[in-house]
């Protein structure tokens, strides 16, 4: 395997391997293009599987020539089969639960961090940046400490207090900005300008998104080596969305594993959704929106890989849905309830809309269904406040029987 | 109205090594004519068949122009228009 060159997913312009992300020509997004001519298939899944527990298992279909230095290699995350999850959605479909809050810092970030941050280090990089909603944060202050670098971390100063601490531990510069993440967006896309820095989804973010392939190929390994008939992930700026369809494409392209595209799914909140929008009206842009939403870590309200999420969803037979604040905190419960997996409110959107399609009979008996859980909810604990009420008693069992007299027989 | 207009540092080749211009203008589209004008091979990087690439942004004195008017946001004299790549966080 060679990693060959940065590919413009737009006009096939080509450029150097280095730390830049759009096409001079076009604006287009940069890609990274592989030749995988010269790869065995049944070699690979050895190399696989004989492998590290984690994201570098993948390293041949990753942008390096070998596994990097990662000290918090993220990755191998569960994938439960959720059959009381499928029984209160009142479908016969199996439901599985990629459950990714199970990463070093508790979101998917960690799999798209570790590769940029093994990148800005081969390039030479000694301080590394981002444009975060939270979990980005999270993950660039903590594997940036894990490998001794520099690093600042841009946020919107409103963010949960959760995710603000679960940074400032780490020893980063720590940024809020009094705007929403777009403001944050537009802003570090200027400072990756003037600054020597490897913003990881600035300047590094052709390298950076490739990390998001690895939720694919560990969703086919821990499958016994088959496709998903359906994937039901969220879209904050469409970049997981549609690196999970490439992750797939390469395999299937190899002859890793047989079969077709999932269907795709993607998931937004109203509050924020202008790819489920896009969708909805046809369109193949997507026009901004200003966020108004308590799933905050997808709150892009101009998301870069928009119009390809839009496509890879009707391309697969696939659709995007919108789900309220309301129905967001209800699916959080669900989740939890019938799987024991707290997510943040970024899951909360996705069994939302997993919900909606169970609701709407799009989940046909048999079908196997895939749910990315993308982060974890004690980072977002105010979308539980109030969703249900604790007993309290005195230290008697007077007061215990009391309380549960006419719950509890004995 | 005279605005300043910032070029990204990757077309900067076709600015003659340039990162503002000054140009005069009432709305958006005719201060990136004038750019145009004065660097002819901006035009076809930036925009298609008359409207901006889809991966472009441009924002008026940091607004987005997509929640304005579009091209047509009228500008005022001192305001600085910014193009920049769509491509870059989540």
């Amino acid at each position: 395997m060679s990693v060959e060159s940065l590919k413009c997913k737009e006009c096939k312009a080509e450029y150097e391997l280095g730390a830049t992300y759009f096409c001079e020509r076009c604006f287009g997004p940069l890609e990274i293009g592989y030749d995988h001519s010269d790869l065995d298939a049944a070699a690979a899944k050895r190399r696989i599987q004989a492998g590290s527990r984690g994201i570098w298992r993948y390293a041949d279909f990753l942008p390096f020539t070998g596994r990097p230095a990662d000290p918090l290699e993220p990755g191998l995350t569960p994938l439960l089969k959720a059959d009381r999850l499928a029984e209160r959605l009142g479908v016969a479909a199996e439901i599985w639960i990629k459950n990714d809050a199970a990463n070093p810092t508790h979101s998917f970030k960690d799999r798209v961090v570790a590769v940029a941050i093994a990148k800005a280090q081969e390039l030479g990089f000694t301080t590394v940046a981002c444009a975060s909603t939270g979990n980005l944060a999270n993950a660039v202050a903590a594997h940036a400490a894990a490998a001794g670098l520099d690093s600042y971390v841009f946020v919107p100063a409103n963010l949960e207090e959760q995710k603000l601490l679960a940074t400032g531990v780490y020893g980063t510069n720590l940024v809020g900005v009094r705007g929403n993440y777009d403001d944050v967006n537009r802003l570090c896309t200027q400072l990756a300008e003037t600054h020597p820095w490897a913003f990881v989804n600035v300047n590094l973010r052709p390298y950076y998104a490739e990390g998001s392939k690895t939720l694919a190929f560990e969703t086919v390994e821990q499958l016994g080596w088959k496709l998903p008939d359906r994937v039901v992930s969220p879209i904050a700026s469409g970049s997981l969305f549609t690196k999970l369809g490439r992750g797939f494409q390469e395999w299937i392209d190899l002859g890793l594993v047989e079969g077709g595209q999932p269907t795709f799914n993607g998931a937004q909140a109203t509050g924020c959704s202008p790819v489920a929008t896009a969708f909805a009206e046809g369109w193949d842009v997507c026009k901004p929106q200003k966020p108004d939403t308590i799933a905050k870590s997808l709150a892009i309200g101009d998301p870069a890989d928009g119009p390809y999420a839009v496509e890879h969803a009707r391309k697969t037979g696939g659709g995007i849905d919108a789900v309220t604040d309301q129905e967001i905190r209800e699916a959080i419960k669900l989740l939890a309830e019938t799987t024991g997996i707290f997510t943040e409110t970024a899951g909360g959107v996705t069994i939302g809309v997993l919900r909606k399609l169970a609701e709407r009979g799009k989940l046909a008996a048999g079908e196997r269904v895939v749910a990315y859980i993308t982060g974890e909810g004690l980072k977002t604990l105010d979308a539980t406040r109030d969703t249900f009420s604790m007993h309290e008693i005195d230290p008697s069992l007077d007061s215990f029987d009391a309380e549960f007299a006419q719950e509890v027989s004995v | 109205m005279s605005v300043t207009v910032k070029i990204p540092t990757q077309l900067r080749a076709a600015t003659g090594g340039e990162s503002e211009v000054q140009v005069e203008g009432t709305n958006v589209g005719e201060a990136l004519d004038a750019v145009f004008a004065a660097y002819g091979d901006l035009k076809e990087r930036i925009t298609q068949d008359g409207t901006l690439r889809r991966f472009v942004n441009v924002y008026v004195s940091g607004e987005d122009i997509r929640f304005q008017q579009g091209l047509e946001t009228a500008i005022n004299e001192g305001d600085e228009v910014t193009i920049l790549p769509a491509v870059a966080g989540g």
